[in-house]
């Protein structure tokens, strides 16, 4: 089993009208067995930024660790947050510091940057960026992720709308796949609000 | 195989390992304390290279305590569960510890709490845990019986009951166990469940 799908992942970003979703699934595996049911791929960086990360859980913990410690100094140093594309390239650096001897993880990045436009985009494990204008996936299902957005998605969706597209695509996607599952976790980001909400789905 | 598993229950907190210390096909010792109590309201439960375990733990347990020294408080729980993982992952790509880790432990005025800690240093929060060939028994016997906020005497039926399970149906099962529980009142020894005792201590096997 490659060192990707040690614990089992699926996460999914989509852009709608002047807002964002972002939801993974909430199973912690190790390799067949599942240890947990509630484990938080998605963090939040910012109020208008969050990155999920799939791949291994313990370079996913170590990363976002170093993540918000850069963060955090930037913040201190420019009295601001940092922009969505600023923080991608950043993650795409850190990342590829680690070039010879990667972090096991694929990001997944999305956030509103200036006039609340919505940015989303992904990247491999040594940190080549993928932007994209509707959707971004990754994890052990990334293929099934791929084919049920690309059917569901439309583009300029309401925030309700792409909550519903991003949850059926989510949860339809992780039942084909043995390692990722056990319900979502999905976040919905308009300029006004953030909204958070657990799916549950097939818990097997 | 090595079992460690625990869980968290009203007020309480428990781990249970098996005290088998094998090497190859020869049984060292059977009465080898795998769950160190790291400090007044800590305990830890490893499993996983003999030496690694043993030095790693105890590293650990100074270094909670080095912090009470220096601080004049002790570390909280989640703390030293974060601190352990950080170790873990530093050496990950150096020179790892293989170490499998539950970590128990009640802070001052609020809940008991169980960290699972991998070898390769993945941390979460948990109810129960298991680790070893025997985590696929105590693992389903606990998913069937164990709900929040369980009674101590519920609790500890049912760590008997994946004892019991893991003795019948694991192949080269440890014949016996230590139960170690964390409270407000701190951390201690609960129980031993001993099937066999040493040779060296002249009693008959049972």
């Amino acid at each position: 089993m490659s060192i990707f799908e040690y614990n089992g992942s699926a996460l999914i970003a989509m852009v709608g009208k002047n807002c964002f979703a972002i939801a993974s699934d909430r199973r912690l595996g190790v390799q067949l067995q599942t240890i947990a049911t509630d484990f938080q791929r998605i963090y939040q960086i910012h109020d208008r930024l969050f990155i999920g990360l799939s791949g291994l859980a313990t370079d996913a913990q170590t990363l976002y660790q170093r993540l918000v410690f850069r963060h955090k100094l930037y913040q201190l140093r420019e009295e601001r947050d940092m922009k969505p594309e600023t923080f991608a390239s950043l993650v795409s650096a850190i990342l590829y510091e680690k070039r010879f001897g990667p972090y096991f993880c694929q990001p997944v990045i999305a956030g509103l940057g200036d006039e609340d436009k919505p940015f989303i985009c992904t990247m491999d494990s040594i940190g080549a960026k993928e932007l994209a204008k509707d959707f971004v996936v990754a994890g052990t299902s990334s293929e099934s992720l791929y084919g049920a957005c690309e059917a569901m998605f439309k583009p300029d969706m309401e925030p309700e709308d792409l909550f519903e597209t991003v949850s059926q695509a989510l949860l339809s996607s992780v039942d084909r796949d043995c390692l990722s599952g056990w319900g979502g976790h999905v976040y919905v980001v308009t300029p006004t609000e953030v909204k958070e909400q657990i799916l549950k789905g097939r818990m097997d | 195989m090595e079992c460690v598993f625990g869980l968290v229950g009203d007020g309480f907190a428990i781990i249970a390992s098996d005290t088998s210390a094998v090497h190859s096909i020869l049984v060292h010792k059977s009465n080898e304390d795998k769950v160190m109590i790291l400090d007044s309201h800590k305990l830890m439960g490893a499993s996983g290279e003999p030496g690694d375990r043993v030095q790693f733990t105890e590293y650990i347990q100074k270094n909670v305590a080095l912090y009470q020294f220096r601080n004049g408080i002790p570390l909280t729980t989640a703390a030293a569960a974060n601190f352990t993982r950080g170790e873990l992952a530093t050496a990950l790509r150096k020179n790892p510890y293989f170490v499998n880790i539950i970590l128990a432990g009640h802070d001052k005025d609020t809940e008991p709490s169980l960290y699972f800690i991998d070898y390769i240093a993945t941390l979460h929060k948990v109810d129960k845990a298991a680790f070893g060939y025997g985590s696929y028994f105590a693992l389903s016997i606990m998913d069937r019986h164990y709900h929040r906020g369980m009674s101590l005497e519920d609790a500890i039926n049912l760590v008997d009951k994946c004892i019991t399970e893991i003795r019948s149906r694991l192949v080269v099962a440890p014949p016996n166990f230590v139960i170690k529980i964390v409270d407000k009142n701190g951390a201690r020894e609960y129980a031993w469940r001993e099937f066999i005792k040493d040779a060296a201590t002249g009693l008959p096997t049972t």
